[in-house]
């Protein structure tokens, strides 16, 4: 079996700093509407009704690769991170094979595995 | 799978046909100084190909913000500034009237332009303005007190309400420039180094640290630091992200901090939860201090704050049991006119808890002189106010007025400035410089229009920066172009060198058109102006080892270092690394913490902590709270943004298009107010229309604004200066409602009504970045 790369990402941890949605726009050229990877914020909202402190807010960002993410391949290749795992300000993401993620994965809570399927508008190569 | 990185790379590589430079990084574009490693991708044409975070970097390991991410796009941006231009004073505020000239010319432009100032009304009469986050802002005082020798060097934040009141409280509390919260940075290996503790207790107090890096913390280092155990307390009116993430969150009323502070001390002191041995030992004042915290009892905080007593008092036991524990201390401490004494209790409870200069608490660094602000006149002084001499000195604005403030701070009081060009007393501002600020934007200034107005005025105005901002079309007749990061060899030190972290060196990669940076025009007009201060500088370099580095170090060596790390030891006052006498304690008269300061006594301010309600506020003002009933927090920083800069970078402009007020949703409902929908916010002092956001980040009652707002795509010429009234909170902010010392200001305690407009101002992305696309070679 062909061996499948993904992105293991610590949303708990994720600050929504935004740095992979840029680094990825600025790699691959994408302007301004178009995304490699974003950031969806999903807070802060109440856990529970008249909520006041903080820890009683939901509030997570979580980045989502697009159809255009390509886990930068050229860069991968080399044996280099994708410029969204380089960059990444709280540290929370990771690149690997998918076999190898999951079973992070299975360490720890909070956690999310993305496998990205390349769709750029003309089709892939 | 084998990953490979740059770690060991030299600082200048080739690569792929690129040539690399490795560079430790400031500004411009503006930031606090974090030294952030880059490499810098450059093509065989000069041509800056692209950046990346350096993974050599000690504190940033190849991690990089959206600011330097999107570099090159604020590099090669087509409305830069790339030349010199000048324009008639009479076409004064035409964005067309910029005429091309060469630097010869503008040098003889200034030249004759100090010289006629100064012999016909005396170098008081010029001005010199600087703001915040940029390598040149720490030299105003060099620009204006050795180069053009006036006095009147001028920060224009009412209340100088950004850093210094927190640095010169420090002075006379702690007897350090800045007592930061340790999270290795200066040490080899830095959290893995075994002198290193991780800190069990992180309180973020009016502290926002992850998007702006503040001060010259590496604002991440909190994550660093949760990975590794710590927990954190927050205090902070707004729920943001971080605070979610806290284990206790103290939602305190805007400008309450001091209350706060005190019934910390007060839980601390009674309960016998503070380091005996270091109080005994190292602290001046306990039982005074003891007394006065008496009188705040967490139940009257209680009432005071908007806080429940019983977490005052879990939080202030939690942060005492805790060792080591760090209180990383902000913004919000200067952005209150009370912020000087809410700033002395948290500088008691660092040094009660005997969390002071030890391992993963609060750093301090060697010697109390902060980068750009000699406390003591020394002749090697090389920022110039000890060469002004007696009679220029006393004529700087404020010096009778506010002592400690203009003393501390070498600056002009901000507002007196404002008065003393308003109404020509004691003596008529004729001219102003202004770089490294946008005082109408505004970045800093309370009341811009009335800034605008006195500044516009002037018989002549000069200025550098990157891009022509609303502040030089309105005010300047002389721009200079400004060298970017990439762009120029200089000299970084993290937290303005007030924490012993790294020293890093700036390396030019590229060039941009005619554009020079801050430390060679401070070089070349001191040659040109005052070549009697500069004869023993032969070259830029020869400049930087002396006025940046101290002799201590050499540029060159220092460059192909890239990032040095201080290691600095840890309890200097046991070892006399803290006083210039060398002998052992703290820097301050009595040689240790003075919890009853022996500084503002003889300032004739209280020498103990006390609180003070904001000046507007549902409780001292209760009657200006029926017509506007809210209360108004301001300043939030945002990723894609410093202060005022970057809203032409369209992929950054893209995460934050329009500016925001956070409004409840229980507010808005009953306002009528949509999400998205614009609204105009007013008070006493001014208006502002912004974009509403429904959120309950902020509680009911409770609105928050985003600043420094203006629109490079819109028309640049007067009145509409690139639309820079349309959403100015700053206009809300009242002129000189400041603290006893002159120090802080309420722009995070302020008051405003709400009300929903049915114009629609969003932002036309396409639009934006037709104008700003990368054309500029």
């Amino acid at each position: 079996m062909e061996r499948s790369f993904g992105l293991l990402i610590n949303y708990k941890l994720c600050t929504g700093c935004a740095s992979c949605v840029v680094a990825c726009k600025e790699a691959h050229g994408y302007p301004v509407g178009v995304w490699g990877i974003r950031v969806f914020d999903d807070g802060p909202w109440e856990k529970r009704e008249g909520a006041f402190y903080g820890h009683e807010f939901n509030w997570n960002k979580v980045p989502v690769p697009t159809d255009l993410c390509d886990l930068c391949v050229e860069r991968t290749q080399q044996g280099r991170d994708p410029v969204c795992v380089h960059h990444c300000l709280a540290d929370v993401m990771r690149f690997g094979e998918v076999s190898e993620l999951a079973g992070e994965l299975a360490k720890q809570p909070g956690q999310v595995l993305w496998v990205p399927e390349y769709l750029p508008a003309g089709g892939a190569d | 799978m084998e990953y490979k990185d740059d770690r060991g790379k030299p600082w200048r590589y080739e690569e792929d046909g690129f040539t690399v430079t490795r560079s430790s990084v400031w500004s411009p574009p503006g930031c606090h100084p974090t030294s952030c490693g880059v490499k810098f991708y450059v093509d065989k044409d000069g041509r800056l190909d692209h950046v990346e975070g350096d993974e050599n970097n000690p504190i940033t390991k190849g991690r990089l913000c959206v600011r330097c991410l999107a570099l090159k796009d604020y590099i090669y941006n087509p409305s830069r500034v790339i030349y010199p231009m000048k324009r008639a004073r009479e076409k004064r505020g035409d964005a067309d009237a910029w005429e091309r000239i060469t630097w010869d010319e503008a040098y003889a432009i200034i030249k004759e332009k100090v010289e006629y100032f100064t012999e016909k009304y005396g170098p008081e009469s010029m001005l010199v303005i600087a703001g915040t986050g940029r390598d040149g802002g720490v030299e105003n005082q060099t620009l204006a007190h050795r180069i053009l020798k006036t006095p009147n060097a001028c920060y224009t934040q009412s209340g100088y309400a950004c850093y210094l009141p927190r640095c010169t409280g420090s002075s006379y509390i702690l007897g350090c420039a800045y007592p930061e919260i340790d999270y290795a940075g200066g040490l080899p290996g830095t959290y893995d180094n075994p002198e290193y503790r991780v800190p069990e207790i992180v309180v973020l107090w009016g502290k926002s640290t992850l998007a702006s890096n503040p001060d010259g913390m590496f604002g991440h280092a909190i994550i660093d630091l949760m990975k590794r155990g710590t927990r954190l307390i927050a205090i902070d009116p707004r729920v943001n992200w971080i605070n979610t993430r806290a284990v206790m969150h103290l939602r305190l009323r805007p400008g309450t901090d001091a209350a706060m502070g005190m019934a910390w001390l007060n839980v601390i002191m009674n309960e016998g939860l503070y380091d005996r041995d270091f109080v005994d030992k190292w602290c001046y004042g306990f039982d005074e201090l003891k007394e006065r915290v008496d009188t705040m009892p967490p139940e009257r905080a209680a009432e005071i704050c908007g806080v429940a007593a019983e977490d005052i008092r879990a939080a202030a036991r939690m942060y005492a049991n805790a060792k080591p524990a760090a209180i990383a201390w902000g913004l919000a401490f200067d952005q209150n006119p009370n912020g000087v004494q809410a700033g002395h209790t948290a500088m008691s409870l660092m040094a009660i808890t005997g969390n002071c200069d030890v391992p993963g608490g609060q750093l301090f660094a060697d010697m109390p002189v902060m980068e750009g602000h000699q406390f003591e006149e020394t002749d090697t002084s090389t920022y110039g106010w000890d060469r002004l001499g007696d009679d220029l000195r006393d004529k700087c604005i404020g010096i009778k007025e506010y002592p400690y403030y203009v003393t501390t701070s070498l600056n002009a009081h901000a507002d007196l400035m404002l008065e003393t060009l308003e109404t020509g007393k004691p003596y008529q501002i004729r001219s102003v410089m202004i770089h490294s600020s946008n005082p109408l934007a505004p970045s800093n200034s309370a009341q811009p229009l009335r800034w605008h107005a006195a500044l516009s005025k002037l018989e002549w105005g000069w200025a550098t920066d990157c891009f022509v901002t609303p502040t030089i079309q309105a005010c300047c007749d002389l721009v200079l172009p400004l060298s970017t990061v990439a762009e120029h060899d200089a000299v970084t030190f993290t937290h303005y060198s007030a924490a012993p972290i790294v020293t890093g060196a700036m390396t030019k990669a590229v060039s941009v058109g005619e554009c020079k940076s801050d430390q060679e025009l401070l070089f070349e007009l001191g040659k040109l102006l005052r070549p009697e201060y500069f004869e023993e500088y032969e070259t830029l370099h020869d400049w930087l080892d002396d006025h940046r580095l101290g002799g201590k170090m050499r540029f060159d060596e220092l460059q192909e270092e890239v990032t040095h790390q201080a290691n600095a030891p840890y309890r200097k006052y046991e070892t006399g690394r803290l006083r210039p006498d060398g002998q052992p304690g703290f820097n301050t008269t009595t040689g240790r913490c003075e919890l009853w300061s022996t500084g503002f006594h003889a300032l004739g301010e209280d020498p103990l902590p006390y609180f003070e309600e904001p000046p507007y506020s549902p409780v001292s003002t209760p009657e200006v709270f029926e017509e506007y009933p809210f209360v108004l927090t301001t300043g939030e920083r945002t990723y894609a943004y410093f202060h005022s800069e970057h809203r032409q970078i369209p992929i950054l402009r893209e995460l934050n298009p329009n500016p925001l007020l956070e409004i409840h949703p229980d507010d808005a409902r009953a306002l009528g107010v949509a999400d998205g929908q614009w609204v105009r916010i007013s008070n006493l002092f001014g208006e502002a229309k912004l974009k509403a956001k429904v959120t309950p980040s902020v509680y009911p009652g409770l609105v928050h604004a985003q600043h420094g707002w203006w629109f490079p795509e819109e028309d640049g010429s007067e009145p509409h200066l690139f639309g820079v009234w349309r959403s100015n909170i700053n206009s809300l902010v009242p002129h000189k409602h400041i603290g006893k010392l002159g120090y802080g200001a309420p722009y995070k305690c302020n008051f405003c009504k709400v009300e929903p407009i049915d114009e629609n101002y969003d932002a036309d992305m396409k639009r934006i970045e037709k104008m700003f696309e990368r054309t500029v070679k």
